[in-house]
């Protein structure tokens, strides 16, 4: 394989120099721009190397000349904002409920950070702006289970229900029928009166079902069913209810209570943004 | 360039062998390396343990489902997303999981903290039919989870497996996979066992009478993010 650069006749290019057989190739090298265009992508590359964490070595990796670090970078934008916000948060936290109301501009504040609070922590499971599903309270109306004064909403909020949290909120509801407590026939009684009590057309045997209700339930749920927040009892002579207005309803619950669970925010969120989520809930149309 | 021509490699067999060696080994020392010198890079903080046997089949469940085509579990040290979903992720976080679930598509949410964030309940309901909580959501139901039987029989072989990469389980937890995975089954169950050897693990309320597929899951999703406390880490430490 003979070595000879030579002008090609019919392209008037030069040949590589290499012949196989009789057949030659053109040299067509890379246009000029590109090659330095890459030249220059590599001596970038490598001054980025240089200034920034790079390599990792066996004992950690290389920092880089200028010491940048994204999660010192990080702290320093979270501080930021929080040095910006400080001011209102730092009073949302010192004042109390009454001082914030007074002062309107505060309250604002507040009820904007609840309410972008809630929608990301709250509304998946209250619904949008409160609306409750089954299984879920609704937060907008007047019925509560544990509270809807501004210190009980917080309460609420801060440690839970039924949660991990030592300061949450607990009752527990007797399975009345899996346990036996309550024969079949006395369980389908107290439907019968509490039917009533949701405003649905009592049963037949209401009035032994209100016996057996003073007896059982009503040291929790009220003697008239109007509930009992210190003990988390819900109301029963209401048309709002946790799981289910109907008969069935009614049933399921006495035969095998469900009980559920709130998380406590504590953990997740600062006391102030807790408080501005109370001003925010209680705002809702329902708070006391 | 140094006497070398294009013409020396074409023409000697041997020196195009050496010469390919040389240029495929740049490229392979410079991803090979890291992984020898992970040790260096991942951050020493307690409380990152390995999964449970009930969270680890989970995991192999939200995997199989592809759960990380709309969810990626990875909050970025960036402002907002901290702002949004907590304390930045670190490495030493995800470091039994093989493979990790950082993901890159954020259709839903990132979920690298959502342990805790809702109650068991919602979970199961969610996962079901996420409509029903969620008006708007766009996540298919998964409710046929709840009634396909989890298979662990198989457990132990699941985590010798991990092991084998890297994963510290003991004989004791591998000795006692089944029962620790049938603690966190049942709500009715003494799990002080599963919480000696899986801190922080949450007992899911099983609907069913047998151990399914959704339990596994919600297991796994609670435990997001809830292994470390950043409370009572050294944050500077991290920053380095
Ligand atoms: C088609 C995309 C898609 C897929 C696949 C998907 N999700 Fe979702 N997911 C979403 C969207 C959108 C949301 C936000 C709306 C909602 O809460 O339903 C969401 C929300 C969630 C949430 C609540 C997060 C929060 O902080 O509120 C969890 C938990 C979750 N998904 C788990 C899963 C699991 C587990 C799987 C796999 C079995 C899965 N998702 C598969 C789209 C998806």
């Amino acid at each position: 394989m003979p070595t000879k650069v030579e002008k090609d006749s019919v392209s008037g290019r030069l040949t590589t120099g290499h012949e196989w057989d009789g057949l030659k190739e053109l040299n067509t090298p890379l246009p000029k721009w590109w090659l330095y265009v890459f030249l220059a992508c590599v001596v970038f590359a490598a001054g980025q190397m240089l200034l920034y964490p790079s390599v990792p070595f066996f004992t950690g990796y290389f920092p880089g000349l200028l010491g940048y670090s994204q999660r010192v970078e990080v702290d320093r934008a979270v501080q930021a904002v929080a040095q910006q916000r400080a001011e209102t948060v730092n009073r949302i936290g010192a004042l109390s409920f009454e001082q914030i109301r007074a002062d309107p501009p505060l309250l604002n504040a507040a009820l904007s950070i609840g309410r972008i609070t809630f929608a990301e922590n709250c509304q998946p499971c209250h619904g949008t702006e409160g609306t409750g599903r089954p299984g879920y309270p609704a937060l907008g109306d007047d019925v509560w289970i544990w509270g809807g004064s501004l210190a009980a909403i917080q309460q609420t909020i801060t440690h839970g229900v039924r949660s991990e949290d030592k300061d949450t909120r607990t009752s527990a509801m007797p399975a009345f029928g899996a346990l036996g407590s309550l024969k079949p026939a006395e369980m389908e009684a107290v439907a019968d009166y509490v039917q009533g009590l949701f405003g649905l057309p009592p049963g037949k045997n209401a009035a032994e079902g209100q016996k057996l209700f003073v007896d059982n339930c009503a040291s929790c749920h009220g003697d008239k069913g109007q509930g009992n927040q210190e003990l988390g009892g819900p109301p029963l002579a209401s048309r709002v209810h946790l799981y289910g207005g109907d008969r069935a309803a009614i049933l399921a619950q006495i035969n095998q209570p469900k009980h559920g669970v709130m998380p406590a925010w504590n953990a997740r969120l600062s006391a102030p943004i807790i408080k501005s989520l109370t001003l925010y809930v209680h705002s809702l149309g329902g708070g006391q | 360039m140094f006497g070398i021509k294009q013409e020396t490699f074409e023409k000697n067999t041997l020196a195009l062998l050496v010469g390919t060696l040389v240029v495929v080994a740049i490229g392979g020392i410079i991803e090979v390396v890291p992984v020898f010198t992970i040790e260096t890079t991942v951050e020493h903080v307690r409380g990152v343990r390995p999964y449970s046997p009930l969270e680890l089949r989970g995991r192999d469940i939200y995997v199989r489902e592809g759960c990380y085509l709309c969810h990626s579990q990875q909050i970025r040290a960036l402002r907002d997303e901290v702002e949004r979903y907590g304390h930045y992720s670190i490495a030493a976080e995800s470091m039994y999981d093989h493979p990790f679930q950082w993901g890159s598509k954020r259709i839903g949410p990132d979920l690298a903290r959502v342990g805790g964030k809702y109650s068991n309940d919602w979970q199961y309901g969610h996962l079901m039919a996420p409509r029903e909580l969620v008006p708007q959501s766009l996540m298919p139901n998964y409710a046929f989870l709840a009634e396909t039987p989890l298979e662990y029989d198989d457990i132990a072989l699941r985590m010798r497996a991990n092991r084998a990469v890297g994963v510290p389980y003991t004989d004791e937890q591998i000795a006692a996979a089944k029962d620790d995975l049938i603690a966190q089954a049942d709500a009715n169950e003494d799990n002080a066992n599963l919480l000696k050897r899986y801190p922080k693990a949450v007992t899911v309320s099983g609907h069913a009478r047998q151990v399914t597929e959704l339990d596994a899951l919600v297991a796994y999703l609670q435990v997001l993010g809830t292994m470390v406390n950043f409370a009572d880490t050294n944050t500077e430490r991290l920053a380095q």
